[in-house]
């Protein structure tokens, strides 16, 4: 019961092995881009990382919705392991989106919707933790976190639309009009491959942190179990 | 069982009066404040104070301010409504006044429309004051223009209906105070903008078309909101 | 009146009531005795519709919670250690006020009755906030019973408050048992329940342990009662 599964040490180990590949593809085997070079090879680990940081965000508001409906704890826990596991990878992704953006937009930050709804994202899933924080009852917890998650999940695309439209109708300082254009390119074959890739192995690192996430937290439930046995 | 014999009183018990409860929740919540003044007071003050700072800070000259007005408007009545809100549902809460609402035999939603419906009056009350001093202080153009103020009673109305479920949930948890703007601020965003951006249109003449977009995304956002609000509430507040 | 069997509430890991099962006869008194978290709180906001049983059933005047809460709410009164009232309105303006929520015909009648029946009619145009704490436990009884509840539930009513003022409430306690209604009250004050209650029945680690009514014990006796009941 304590030690881990079988299919979680075997996931272990690929998302090592995974890793390791995914860094060797991006790095050595994907082409030289033409035009911006080395840190083009940043793109790789940005748009996996950027995937999974938004499935996580997905599983999390789909658990909550699931909890509401089930008032089920396992739900909560689920989305609480999920939000917890994209903010990182989220940031993640942020980080190595500035890395690439210096060179190529000549700024670290730009208020260009992807990027800012990003992180508003980022915000809300910081707000949703703090608000866990101040609750103790549990259920109350998994519900209010729930519809947190919900009104988070809706508010996201609008706040999207919204700062599009601020965008094509408001005049650009820095980075110019095209900041969209400015930096995309196309991609060769090999590129798609090591992309496709650095997703696949960043969705079975994901998996893999996830299940440790769910194990620790149904440990620290039995925990709490116990001492109250203990207390009794 | 053997309770039949209540069955009989029990059809003479009155029904539900939705718009009833309603009403009656947010009439009492103006009746109080007509009388203590506590809440708007602080809200208007702390209103005024934001523009004596944005003053000094942003340097309101003349050119500055044909681009600022706005912003500095609505960051004003963000900041000063989070006070309100907070305040409004802090009343509820302490004295144990929520469950005298919650033992009402009437939908859930009716409190909180009726709750929602008084922080949006204290929110315009606290706007019908700060817009004419503002004028007063700056001589804006095209300040009073019917564009304007409807944009202002849209923006309210997106900011009031998450703010009163938020501040439904804040109010409930051990970090009360600190945690309304940090929980609402963030899912506002869009009332802000586009609130922002068509006030600013207004303001400074821009033709419909290009204000349009704003509208239309602040009508969505309050009706997607106001929904999501009226069926999140029972979540909110049951045990 | 009431009939609770097998309530189980749960916060979360922690079981607060266990199978709990409960009776009362209409125009019955009982007291509800126990020491401090064993649940007594809890149970009675079950009851009162507040708090959504884990599992269990529980029916009030034949209504069962919580799937008809409206029907219960509109034959309940409750009055718990929180007045419940607006300091910033009248006597007066605040059952007014809870009349509209329950939809009451001829409000302006009986709101004049019941500020009569708590003895409140000369302070009816006083803020809430200028009363004292007896005034405001009575007020909060009128605002109770102001739809002419068949069931009442009273928390804790003596919290806070002096001599003079507990038995003022004594008396308007009385007279709201006295008009047939049935009354469920939790108190830790053996005395004051042994005056009023016509059944005692203690509450412990989340059970009823132990039932006995006022006229097989016979006076002075609770007590020992209680104390027999909770060591066992």
């Amino acid at each position: 019961m304590s030690t881990q599964p079988r299919a979680l040490i075997v996931l272990n180990v690929a998302s090592v092995a995974l890793l390791a590949a995914a860094y060797y593809a991006s790095l050595v085997y994907a082409p030289l881009e033409a035009v911006m070079g080395q840190v083009q090879r940043v793109f790789y680990f940005h748009v996996a990382t950027a995937w999974v940081g938004m499935i996580g965000f997905v599983i999390a508001a789909v658990a909550g919705i699931v909890y509401l409906w089930k008032k089920d704890l396992k739900w909560d826990s689920v989305s609480l392991a999920a939000v917890e596991i994209s903010l990182v990878f989220f940031f993640i992704a942020i980080v190595l989106g500035s890395i690439w953006a210096r060179p190529i937009w000549g700024t670290w930050w730009t208020w260009e919707p992807r990027l800012t709804t990003a992180a508003i994202l980022q915000m809300i899933y910081m707000a949703y933790l703090l608000l866990r924080q101040g609750i103790e009852d549990p259920e109350k917890r998994a519900r209010f976190g729930a519809i947190y998650t919900l009104l988070g999940g809706i508010s996201v695309p609008v706040t999207f639309i919204s700062i599009r439209i601020f965008r094509s109708i408001h005049p650009v300082v820095i980075g110019a009009g095209g900041a969209e254009a400015q930096g995309s390119f196309s991609m060769a074959p090999t590129m798609v491959q090591v992309m496709l890739f650095s997703i696949f192995a960043f969705s079975v690192i994901f998996v893999t942190l996830f299940w440790h996430r769910l194990r620790l937290g149904s440990l620290e439930s039995r925990v709490e179990q116990l001492k109250l046995k203990v207390m009794q | 069982m053997s309770e039949n014999p209540i069955q009989n009183t029990s059809a003479q018990r009155p029904g539900e009066n939705y718009f009833g409860a309603v009403l009656a929740v947010a009439w009492k919540d103006l009746a109080a404040e007509l009388r203590s003044r506590e809440l708007l007071s602080a809200m208007l003050i702390f209103a005024l104070l934001v523009i004596l700072i944005f003053n000094f800070s942003l340097q309101l000259d003349r050119t500055t301010r044909e681009s600022v007005t706005a912003g500095v408007l609505w960051v004003t009545f963000a900041f000063a409504g989070t006070l309100g809100l907070n305040r409004s549902m802090a009343i509820e809460k302490d004295r144990g006044c929520l469950d005298g609402l919650l033992l009402a035999p009437v939908d859930r939603s009716a409190i909180y429309f009726g709750k929602a419906i008084s922080n949006l009056a204290f929110m315009l009350i606290v706007e019908v004051i700060v817009l004419p001093v503002y004028f007063i202080l700056y001589n804006p153009r095209n300040f009073f223009n019917p564009g304007f103020l409807g944009i202002i009673l849209l923006g309210s109305i997106g900011y009031v209906a998450v703010g009163t479920l938020l501040s439904t949930m804040a109010v409930q948890t051990r970090t009360r105070d600190v945690l309304l703007p940090i929980l609402l601020f963030p899912l506002v965003i869009p009332v802000l903008v586009s609130a922002v951006q068509a006030s600013m249109g207004f303001l400074s003449g821009q033709p419909f078309e290009e204000i349009l977009p704003w509208l239309n995304l602040l009508l969505v956002y309050d009706v997607i909101f106001v929904a999501a609000a009226f069926m999140a509430f029972d979540y909110v507040v049951e045990e | 009146m009431i009939v609770v069997k097998k309530l189980v509430k749960r916060f979360g890991l922690k079981t607060v009531l266990r199978g709990l099962d409960f009776a009362v006869e209409k125009g019955e008194f009982v007291a509800l005795l126990g020491p401090n978290g064993a649940g007594k709180t809890t149970f009675l906001r079950i009851l009162a519709s507040l708090s959504r049983p884990s599992l269990g059933m529980v029916s009030i005047a034949g209504y069962a919670l919580p799937a008809q809460s409206a029907a219960v709410r509109r034959r309940l009164g409750v009055v718990s250690h929180m007045p419940l009232l607006y300091g910033d309105l009248t006597a007066e303006e605040n059952l007014q006020f809870y009349g509209r929520m329950y939809n009451l015909p001829e409000l302006p009648a009986r709101v004049d009755e019941v500020l009569e029946m708590v003895g409140l009619s000369a302070r009816r145009r006083d803020l809430v906030r200028t009363f004292s704490r007896g005034m405001q436990q009575r007020l909060a009884i009128g605002r109770a019973v102001l739809h002419d509840p068949e069931v009442i539930l009273f928390d804790e009513p003596y919290t806070g408050l002096d001599q003079d003022a507990s038995e003022m409430l004594d008396g308007v306690l009385r007279r709201v048992a006295a008009e047939g209604r049935t009354v469920v009250m939790t108190s830790h004050d053996l005395a004051r329940a042994g005056e009023l209650a016509s059944r005692f029945d203690i509450l412990s680690r989340g059970v009823i342990t132990a039932s006995a009514s006022q006229a097989s014990l016979g006076k002075g006796n609770l007590l020992d009662f209680y104390k027999q009941a909770l060591g066992a």
